[in-house]
């Protein structure tokens, strides 16, 4: 019997993406469907002062306009997991707490109805003065402490940086981004009897579906959310997301199935995007480039809505061996949509600022950037002071130098020319934290011989239907073809999301482990298992994967172009399931990362404090031609502590790559970029 | 009273005729979705900035949610839904599904009409932004890799699955020639 | 969207009489359909304008081109003879848009798209009702005019085409009810002045048919640069179309990106009539036709930009 993990297949779903037939959220047919249009605050901070609903009341195919005046009461409690979350309380009241706040649904038979109803809808406010402006010294901002980040201050950061040879010390900025999967968030919702069925673009439907049954004041067995095929989410559809509560409303109002689809605009402007962050690096170290003192802070924006806090510092804990280390995350709160988790959350802006520092250390240095990662190698964690449960950084920088050709680089900057063109390298080293989150699987043995296996899981767009079938397949030992997968549906119990890199190693976990038990039973029956207690025996360790990211870049300094021509990741994440798609995960991380590096900005207007860029024409991400062919491979690499030996392959491939293309364009040009993203007017000469 | 503001239309989808009433407002894309029951071609923005909602009017690659479907009187389109006549898929999907050239695939309807599209249009000796010398005296453009991509960046994939569909495009493009 | 009426027109006489006072022509519909998802354009009436024979490139009796206004940008950028004598034109059309959009817009649209100021689209300003003010001046204006702008409007406009066409001296021709007429691309768009929303010189009503490129403009040395903020499929920050006539010892020069329209250098264009044709008369020429610019605080490197790109753009054409 041949193992099927470890095989690169191409996805099961394949046929039915190529042939237009895999249903999204919003492909779904359903009967009497009517379409909900949704309407956004235009200003900042106020409140409304009147709706005239009596505008549109009588527009051809309108059924209606929900507003806070109408809209079903909800749960205050709700919240999801960073806690109690006011961006869900939808409708509820007339205090607009940012631009982009939904403040009505427009209901029609038709789409085209309910959009021209909810353009015509007028909508009046009380503006206040707001605050939009983030700086990191701004007089609101307030200590932070991240839930996988946690301040720390190991050592004496000041007297290291006292007795250091060569210090750096710099501030890196990154500007608001925006998740922008290719799906806009579109829900479906009716209900039936008591109970509130809908079809949802998520990243879990069982935790959103639990915060749905929470907001609604509903037992959870009563919801249902399925979410078959997703577009897409990188963060942005982790949360309960406006459309669906929207949905239900609506459903629940209407008496009837309705539809609400964002427009692009309204993604942009009332889901979730990462926050603006500013940060410091003080970097100490002595003359032969060993470690004495790192200190970073980050300052961020949040809403007063929810706690979200972008955890930057998380692997300047982790990469490198240094005598002191301080962290510090402060929070500045400001009139803005809610910043989130976006793909690589806190590392991959953390990094562009810890990897560029080092970058920057090198040069002071006079040494070659990848000896002076090689050099600062930890042992064990350099704060916890815990083993590492696997740690292939090492091979993954040596490797990549290898195929990179790292070794002929001469390492002074704006060295080499071709034609008008100034060319250079860099390279990053990163990690992103591993682990996995209690979730449950059922599966049962057919009469037929087949099994089907239950699970909570989706399938973003991460091979997760084509990986948790071959997982499941070598955990009972038997061909994938025996196999039957169910997954994207509430009602397959609880489950952690597709999130945190943390969604394959969570499943894995619940289906070799009900394998494992229904295997005990001679293969005959139904068995559920709930992992909770399994992953609290896990020992505690250092878990994560590693990479190192190359760049080669050109600069044209007559138009301040840059345009990345070679790209390599070496990664190590634990055992790779399927090759196939673990690569297309990586390299999809690392075009993210690119797009960061040079396109990604979102830009508000500084008098009114609106996103002014808020479609895919002002707000630029990586098309066809910014994109070069792309090398990325894996380094042998195993998890010990985890089934299967598998890590997260799902957000490292951001990190990290901003940072390597930042220092290609320094030693192309021997200009540092420390605020992103390099546009050409800041490369221009 | 005849209602100004709605229209009759017969559209050609897939080989398919189709006679409907539409309002005149209806973008194609809305169309084949709401009306016809294509939901191959996506709603990525509505405004003709990401590609989702590519198709084939009658042969070109045109985003269909600009296109009016009052417009459209007339034409026949192609979707993804009617890239592969009898089941038999074409070797673009077929290297799509090989070569890994999508992951969430919501793009991909998109991508692959846009990619039919451009081979006819490579085929037709059209010069690209990334064609060096566009006299029309000098040799027809080579389809390599960087022209693909300039070629195809009216198809926007957030997964990052360009390389993939680059590849999966080239191959494509030389199993043609050598078939001839 | 607001409800309109829809008509095919099959006869430029039809379609003119068609065209009522709150009808707008659609052409493509890149933007116009586009706008009025926005709510930018309300037309009560859309009248047809792709059945007209207008459609195709055509020789001029000076050995110039006349390009029917429904071409569409595609087939623009194909024909064998615009690649031959104006290669500039082809590119800038190459460099617009996506694949799919050039398959759908012509050219008599392509002249009318309106500009892509987020402000313009977003909210009400001076271009849309006057007197309402323009945003952009204090608020985001990174990609904003650095030429000819007014405190009414510092919008650019977006065409690549309309550059390379008034760096070639075209001529729009239009017909109306009462008879043809033309106006030189050069007149097409009137400054901003006081009057940001008057965007054409186009009379009430009026229909493009065509747009000629005169014999005397052609120009096989010429080229056009693009420089944007993506690769590809991204409006210009900043853009050129010159050509270099050695035999007259002559250049020809349009920006865009920079000005309210597409911008000719006639500055630069006469200081190099008289001077040899070396890289720094190019960078002289360029800095006397940026002599000019009011840059902002925050688009300040599109002068330099700018200038950069007339010296290269020139110096790449030379033999």
């Amino acid at each position: 019997m041949k193992n099927a993990v470890g095989v690169a297949q191409p996805r099961i779903e394949g046929r039915a993406k190529v042939t237009g037939a895999a249903r999204y959220a919003a492909d779904v047919p359903i009967p009497g469907l009517a379409f909900g249009a949704v309407v956004l605050a235009t200003v900042s901070l106020g409140r409304i002062r009147d709706i005239d609903v009596s505008a549109v009341q009588d527009m051809a195919g309108v059924l209606g306009v929900i507003d806070h005046r109408n809209a079903p009461r909800l749960n205050p409690k709700a919240g999801g997991f960073f806690g109690p979350d006011g961006q869900l309380q939808l409708l509820q009241d007339e205090v607009i707490p940012f631009a982009g706040r939904p403040v009505a649904l427009v209901v029609a038979e038709t789409l085209e109805q309910a959009q021209a109803a909810a353009e015509a809808l007028p909508v009046t406010y009380d503006e206040e003065p707001h605050d939009t402006g983030f700086t990191a010294d701004h007089p609101a901002s307030r200590p932070a402490v991240a839930i996988f980040d946690e301040p720390v201050n190991v050592g004496d950061v000041e007297a290291e940086l006292a007795a250091s040879s060569v210090v750096v010390e710099e501030q890196y900025c990154t500007p608001e981004e925006h998740c922008s999967a290719m799906e806009p968030h579109s829900a479906t919702a009716w209900w039936e009897g008591e109970r509130l069925e809908a079809i949802d673009s998520n990243q879990g439907p069982f935790s959103i579906a639990v915060t749905l049954a929470t907001l609604f004041s509903l037992s959870p067995d009563l919801v249902h959310v399925r979410t078959e095929h997703v577009g897409g989410g990188f963060g942005s559809k982790g949360l309960c997301g406006p459309q669906l509560i929207l949905a239900a409303m609506a459903a629940l109002l209407f008496g009837r199935p309705v539809r609400v689809t964002l427009t692009r605009a309204q993604v942009f402007l009332a889901t979730a995007m990462r926050p603006a962050i500013n940060q410091l690096i003080r970097i100490g170290a002595d003359a032969d480039g060993r470690l004495r003192a790192i200190h970073h802070e980050a300052a961020f924006e949040i809403s007063p809505l929810v706690e979200y806090l972008e955890g930057c510092t998380e692997l300047t804990k982790t990469l490198y061996a240094a005598r002191s280390i301080r962290t510090r995350l402060s929070a500045v709160p400001l009139d803005i949509l809610p910043p989130y988790s976006m793909r690589g959350p806190g590392a991959t802006p953390g990094s562009f600022a810890l990897e560029s520092a080092m970058d920057e250390l090198a040069e002071r240095l006079g040494m070659d950037p990848l000896e002076l990662r090689l050099r600062n190698e930890p042992v064990a964690g350099p704060v916890s002071g815990l083993p590492f449960s696997s740690r292939n950084l090492v091979a993954c920088l040596r490797e990549g130098a290898r195929r990179f050709s790292w070794d002929t680089r001469d390492h002074r900057p704006r060295m080499r020319r071709e034609g008008a063109l100034l060319v250079g390298t860099g390279l990053a080293a990163t990690s992103f934290s591993a682990g996995a989150f209690p979730s449950s699987a059922t599966i049962t043995a057919e009469t037929d011989g087949t099994f089907t296996v239950a699970i909570g899981a989706t399938d973003l767009g991460t091979g997760a239907r084509t990986a948790l079938t071959a997982i499941a397949a070598d955990a009972l030992a038997v061909g994938t073809e025996r196999i039957r997968l169910r997954i994207s549906d509430s009602g397959l119990g609880p489950a952690w999301g597709a999130g945190g890199s943390r969604g394959t190693t969570s499943w894995v976990w619940a289906i070799t482990e009900a394998a494992e038990k229904l295997r005990g039973q001679e293969c005959r029956g139904t068995v559920t298992v709930d992992t909770t207690r399994s992953l609290g025996e896990l020992s505690s360790r250092e878990r994560h994967s590693f990479s190192a990211v190359f760049a080669e870049v050109t600069v044209d300094p007559v138009t301040g172009e840059v345009r990345v021509r070679r790209l390599l990741g070496m990664f190590a994440v634990g055992r790779v399931v399927n090759p196939l798609m673990a690569r297309s995960q990586v390299i999809g991380g690392m075009i993210g990362g690119l797009s960061m590096a040079l396109h990604e900005e979102g830009i508000r207007d500084p008098v009114s404090g609106r996103h002014v860029n808020a479609d895919f024409a002002g707000y630029h991400i990586a098309a066809h031609a910014d994109v070069p062919d792309i090398e990325a491979d894996f380094v042998p690499d195993y998890e010990p502590g985890i089934p299967m030996g598998v890590k997260g392959a799902g957000e490292i491939g951001n990190v990290g790559t901003a940072a390597a293309i930042a220092n290609a364009v320094w030693h192309a040009t021997g200009v540092r970029q420390r605020s992103l993203p390099i546009r050409l007017d800041r490369v221009l000469e | 009273m005849t209602n100004h503001h709605r229209s009759v239309i017969s559209l050609q989808v897939n080989g398919v005729p189709h006679r409907l009433s539409v309002d005149n407002r209806t973008t194609l894309l809305d169309a084949l979705r709401e009306d016809i029951g294509h939901t191959g071609p996506k709603k990525g923005c509505d405004h003709g900035q990401c590609g989702a909602c590519t198709v084939l009017l009658d042969g070109r690659r045109v985003v269909s949610c600009l296109t009016l479907a009052v417009a459209a009187e007339g034409a026949e389109i192609t979707t993804a839904e009617g890239l592969a006549g009898d089941g038999e898929l074409l070797p673009l999907q077929q290297a799509f599904i090989r070569l890994d050239g999508f992951q969430c695939g919501y793009c991909t309807s998109g991508q692959l009409c846009s990619a039919v599209g451009m081979l006819a249009e490579h085929t037709a000796g059209w010069p690209s932004a990334a064609t060096a010398d566009v006299s029309p005296d000098g040799p027809a453009p080579v389809l390599d890799a960087a022209e693909v991509r300039e070629r195809m960046s009216g198809n926007l994939c957030r997964c990052g699955a360009y390389p993939s569909i680059v590849r999966a495009v080239l191959e494509t493009a030389a199993q043609k020639e050598t078939e001839g | 969207m607001k409800e309109f009426a829809y008509e095919r027109a099959t006869d430029v006489r039809d379609a003119l009489i068609a065209a009522d006072g709150g009808a707008r022509y659609l052409g493509g519909g890149t933007n116009l359909v586009d706008l009025m998802k926005e709510g930018v354009e309300a037309p009560t009436r859309l009248v047809d304008v792709r059945q007209l024979p207008l459609a195709g490139v055509s020789e001029a009796p000076d050995g110039g081109l006349v390009i029917g206004a429904t071409t569409t940008n595609s087939d623009l950028a194909a024909h064998p003879e615009v690649r031959r004598r104006y290669p500039a034109l082809s590119q800038a059309v190459l460099a617009g848009a996506s694949g799919q959009l050039r398959n759908m817009a012509t050219v008599g649209g392509n002249l009318l798209q309106r500009t892509r100021c987020a402000y313009f689209t977003a909210q009400v300003c001076n271009k849309r009702v006057p007197g309402t003010g323009c945003p952009a001046i204090a608020g985001e204006h990174h990609n904003h005019a650095i030429l000819g702008w007014t405190r009414n409007c510092v919008a650019t406009h977006p065409s690549d085409m309309a550059v390379a066409m008034l760096a070639f001296d075209a001529v729009v021709r239009y017909e109306m009810l009462d008879g043809p007429g033309e106006i030189p691309l050069a007149e097409f768009y009137p400054p901003v002045g006081d009057t940001p929303h008057c965007e054409t010189a186009l009379p009430p009503g009026a229909l493009i048919t065509a747009v000629v490129l005169p014999g005397s403009a052609v120009s096989p040395r010429s080229r056009y640069r693009k420089v944007r903020e993506r690769a590809s499929y991204a409006f210009a920050t900043v853009s050129i179309a010159a050509g270099l006539d050695l035999d007259e010892g002559s250049v020809r020069i349009a920006l865009g990106g920079v000005a309210s329209r597409p911008w000719r250098a006639r500055t630069a264009e006469a200081f190099l009539l008289d001077a040899p044709l070396t890289a720094e008369a190019f960078r002289a020429a360029a800095d006397a036709e940026l002599a000019a610019a009011e840059p902002l605080p925050g688009n300040g490197y599109k002068v330099r930009l700018a200038g950069n790109l007339i010296e290269t753009v020139l110096k790449e054409l030379q033999p």
